[in-house]
């Protein structure tokens, strides 16, 4: 399998502390990759790098091949890296069909068109429309999306991402702050996703990951503590001490 | 299509704007054509900024500078024209069909540098930024005696269009002006409900998730400057064949400071707003003096008391001000 994404001696510091620490990682094409755990391990740090919100200190990121460690956010989005925010970041003010409408304009060449209107445009609604449903959100097409229930929001978060058909989705915790229901549906769709689009998941929820991961990397202080199947993790030793332990018995 | 509130308003409004000179003559008050002009003038002004302002969140403290720049082609060309020297090489003239498309592109020329600096920032420094930038053009104006320094220069015609119209006549210039202003609101409405408008308010909306979703997000709000300075010049052109009159005075601070305040009195974000809120804030400033005057004399200057709590009140109580509780705007 070849790495679609590798980082290669990753090391984020903010002042004295290495909120990334020499960090090697490699997410194969195809696969459902989870990242996991504790507050403080550095996963939101290593999503902010790989998104470029951030510049490693030293190090490299490379995805599809080519080096992207210094390439501007906006740049990575339209080679196919596509994230979803850990705090939702939609935009409030348009209804959710045209938050993903905008997501699919996004990759539909460039926007310095200034005469049609774009909410007419089936190049653009009709492909937001079926990733809509896609994430079960039909319904709420119309809807201003700052009116949506709090797990509609973290739904048409992900649709947002989807909708600009990325090679690589950085999922950053999709699950946060639903409730069960609303996590099962969520568990649900990612289950579908896996295989179409690699994935690399930042996610709290342990019943969700194991479920869902072909692979897990476990970062403990911005350094891979293990790497490997849910059933290598499960039975790390170093792993249940660090990190899991009674959480993993309950799995 | 059905008539809804904001359509019914819309007619009445363009209505009103058609009917203006003619009413003015059947009352015999000959001097409404021209401060409906000015109006119609700084509606043009305002709705450019509106454009940055309300759709892209883009809040520039220096719009008059553009307006100025505008004026000062008109004025500068006629200068030439009128003791017959030339400017770089070229003689200058009182043509409409060349200075005014001039002042629209020197508008934009200007936006271009200027946007490209500001736009690095964003918040209160770009505030400051476009602030500054319009009060180093101030003060150049105000240095560059050559064109009148401080006084500025006064215009002996108006523009002219040979073979087309006459704009010296009131009422053609106040039907050119409102042909103009309704052309840029045409194109400003399509422009909002384009693809581009939709990456400019999806940029106000959430910046952040527009890069994540791939786009050069500063290109696009550095069109929009570059537009919205574009179509100030063309405003200064025709403000500068209104008053007969440039001066550095128009690209003073204060003056970038009322075409906010018409934006906001108006109705921000919603390009008929401004043209209700320029005309509201030059009737008010019209009137209101006289009137305070008439009760007690001397009052007339401070004016400015009674434009406060109207602006605060609208601030407070309509979001969307004037055209939001004409149009029954809900919030």
């Amino acid at each position: 399998m070849t790495a679609l994404l590798r980082t290669e001696s990753l090391v984020k510091r903010f002042g004295g502390l290495a909120a990334t620490d020499g960090l090697s990682l490699a997410v194969a094409e195809g696969e459902l990759h989870a990242l996991i755990g504790p507050n403080g391990a550095g996963k939101t740090t290593l999503i902010g790098q790989l998104a470029g919100e951030l510049t490693p200190d030293e190090g490299r990121i490379l995805f599809d091949g080519r080096d992207v460690t210094r390439m501007p956010v906006h740049k990575r989005a339209q080679r196919g890296l596509a994230r979803s925010f850990q705090i939702t970041s939609i935009f409030p003010s348009f209804s959710a069909l045209d938050n993903v409408a905008l997501a699919v304009q996004a990759h539909a060449g460039h926007s310095f068109r200034f005469w049609r209107d774009a909410g007419r445009d089936r190049r653009l609604v009709d492909p937001a429309r079926a990733v809509l449903e896609r994430v079960g959100l039909g319904a709420r097409a119309n809807t201003p999306a700052e009116a949506l229930a709090h797990g509609e929001k973290r739904q048409l978060e992900l649709a947002m991402a989807l909708a600009t058909g990325p090679r690589l989705l950085l999922l950053d915790e999709p699950m946060a702050g639903m409730g069960p229901e609303e996590s099962a549906r969520m568990v649900d769709l990612l289950k579908e996703l896996k295989g179409t689009v690699t994935i690399l998941l930042v996610e709290h929820d342990m019943d969700a990951v194991f479920a869902l991961a072909d692979r897990i990397t476990v970062l403990v202080r911005g350094k891979d503590l293990a790497s490997g199947t849910p059933a290598e993790i499960r039975n790390d030793p170093a792993v249940r001490e660090a990190y899991l332990g009674d959480e993993l018995e309950a799995v | 299509m059905p008539l809804t509130r904001p359509r019914i308003a819309l007619l009445i409004l363009f209505a009103a704007a058609l009917a203006l000179p003619s009413v003015a003559v059947w009352i015999d008050e000959p001097f409404y054509v021209r401060l409906g002009a000015r109006i119609l003038v700084f509606a043009l002004a305002a709705v450019s900024l509106d454009l940055i302002l309300g759709f892209g969140g883009m809040v520039s403290f220096g719009h008059a500078a553009f307006v100025g720049i505008g004026g000062y082609v008109v004025g500068i060309l006629f200068a030439h024209q009128a003791d017959g020297s030339t400017l770089f090489g070229f003689p200058g003239t009182v043509n409409g069909f060349i200075v005014w498309p001039l002042a629209f592109l020197a508008g934009a020329l200007a936006a271009l540098p200027i946007g490209a600096i500001s736009l690095r920032t964003s918040g209160v420094p770009f505030i400051m930024i476009t602030l500054a930038f319009a009060q180093m053009l101030f003060y150049l104006m105000t240095g560059l005696k050559a064109y009148g320094g401080d006084d500025g220069i006064a215009l002996w015609s108006r523009s002219s269009f040979p073979g087309a119209l006459n704009i010296a006549d009131h009422t053609t210039f106040y039907y050119v002006t409102l042909g103009l202003l309704v052309a840029v609101l045409v194109l400003g409405w399509r422009l909002v409900n384009s693809r581009f408008g939709r990456v400019i308010r999806g940029a106000k909306d959430n910046e952040r998730r527009m890069k994540a979703l791939g786009y050069p997000v500063t290109r696009y709000k550095l069109a929009a400057f570059v537009i919205a300075g574009g179509l100030a010049g063309l405003a200064g052109a025709l403000l500068a064949n209104a008053t007969m009159f440039v001066g550095p005075q128009y690209l003073h601070w204060s003056r970038s400071g009322d075409l906010i305040v018409m934006v906001v009195l108006g109705g921000i974000g919603t390009l008929i707003g401004p043209v209700l809120g320029a005309a509201s804030l030059l009737l008010l400033e019209e009137f209101v003096p006289e009137l305070m005057d008439m009760v007690h004399a001397g009052t007339g200057e401070h004016w400015k008391i009674v434009l406060g709590p109207v602006l605060l009140g609208l601030v407070l109580f309509a979001r969307k001000g004037i055209w939001g509780v004409i149009a029954g705007a809900r919030r």
